[in-house]
């Protein structure tokens, strides 16, 4: 798992776009497994073939497009369900600023690359100091974006001879891999200091709020490195 | 048009908006130091927020105990082991599929 991460290149030289499909690839199963549970739900929640196809294409965030199906296929609104989903999303705001010094190019181009940013590729990319390696986060993107895709157009089309996603127990493979992405994260006091801190906001808050609102207020964990300025 | 192709529209034009707002507000420039020691602890605390969140959040908030906890158990053994992710990823989903085979 540690060279997850830190990807295996010789020496510290530049990343390629192709590490980062290589890192990435073990995650790629999951997120092509998941995206086939995707188009199976959202079919089975009434959203039709092409609808949850198109979604993948344009959200390209997983648990918000899973939240939108379900409230949905509960006979929850559509406001309920579209609210959900913002809320899910919006970590990717703060994730955004903390991607922003290392994208290049003009402002379309660094719009387009941030589109690739999902919670693992941002994981994926993260080097040490501090800076994103913006080869790491697009090849970690791109690969998911096609498994993603991919598995969503599968339980789409395929859908009803797939499986119950739960009792392969699919939904258990994300917990596990989020603690995967963490683990060479806490390398330090003050590192691990803010993922016990996110936790335990996340853990207090959700019996009170819909999901995404622990995610999201848990990123003000982050504050705990303003005490020490690089 | 539908309420499922509103939501879908909505859902990732908001999305996509969101994703590519921190690049286009803040351009190439670097926050200063303390805003920059600031979201490095982004990662270690939005991850572990996703962990507890997905091990253990409901379906529509608050939370559901399950075999999901066994698969985090079971995956937390194998990094300890220095496991590779995807074999990290498979004995999670496979100790949660043994749970619910059995309970």
């Amino acid at each position: 798992m540690h060279d997850l991460a830190r990807p295996q290149t010789p020496g510290p030289g530049r990343r390629t776009v192709l590490d980062g499909v290589r890192a990435a690839a073990p995650i790629g199963v999951a997120a092509f497994a998941f995206g086939v549970s995707f188009g199976v739900l959202a079919r089975a929640a009434g959203m039709g073939r092409l609808a949850p196809v198109v979604m993948s294409l344009t959200t390209f965030a997983g648990s918000a497009q899973f939240a939108v199906a379900s409230i949905l296929g509960a006979g929850g609104g559509l406001l309920t369900a579209i609210i959900a989903a913002v809320l899910l999303n919006l970590r990717y705001g703060p994730i955004g600023l903390s991607v922003a010094p290392s994208l290049e190019g003009p402002w379309w181009r660094r719009a387009v690359t941030a589109q690739l940013i999902v919670d693992e590729s941002w994981a994926i990319a993260q080097r040490d100091g501090g800076r994103l390696d913006r080869r790491l986060l697009v090849g970690a993107g791109l690969l998911l974006f096609v498994c993603w895709n991919a598995g969503t157009a599968g339980g789409a089309i395929a859908g009803d001879l797939v499986a119950d996603p739960e009792s392969l127990g699919l939904d258990a493979a994300f917990p596990a891999l989020f603690l995967a992405l963490l683990w060479p994260q806490v390398r330090d006091r003050s590192r691990l200091a803010a993922a016990i801190a996110g936790a335990a906001i996340a853990l207090a808050l959700m019996p009170f709020t819909g999901p995404g609102v622990p995610i999201v207020v848990a990123s003000l964990a982050c504050l705990v490195g303003a005490r020490r300025p690089a | 048009m539908t309420a499922v192709w509103v939501s879908v529209v909505v859902v990732g034009l908001a999305t996509i908006a969101i994703k590519a707002a921190g690049p286009l507000v803040l351009a190439r420039r670097s926050p200063p130091p303390r805003a920059q020691a600031t979201l490095e602890h982004l990662a270690p605390a939005l991850l572990a927020a996703l962990v507890v969140t997905q091990a253990v959040g409901g379906d529509n908030g608050g939370f559901a105990v399950d075999a999901r906890l066994a698969g985090l158990a079971a995956g937390a053994g194998a990094l300890l082991l220095r496991a590779p992710l995807l074999v990290v990823i498979a004995v999670a989903a496979l100790a949660a599929a043994l749970v619910r085979l059995v309970a």
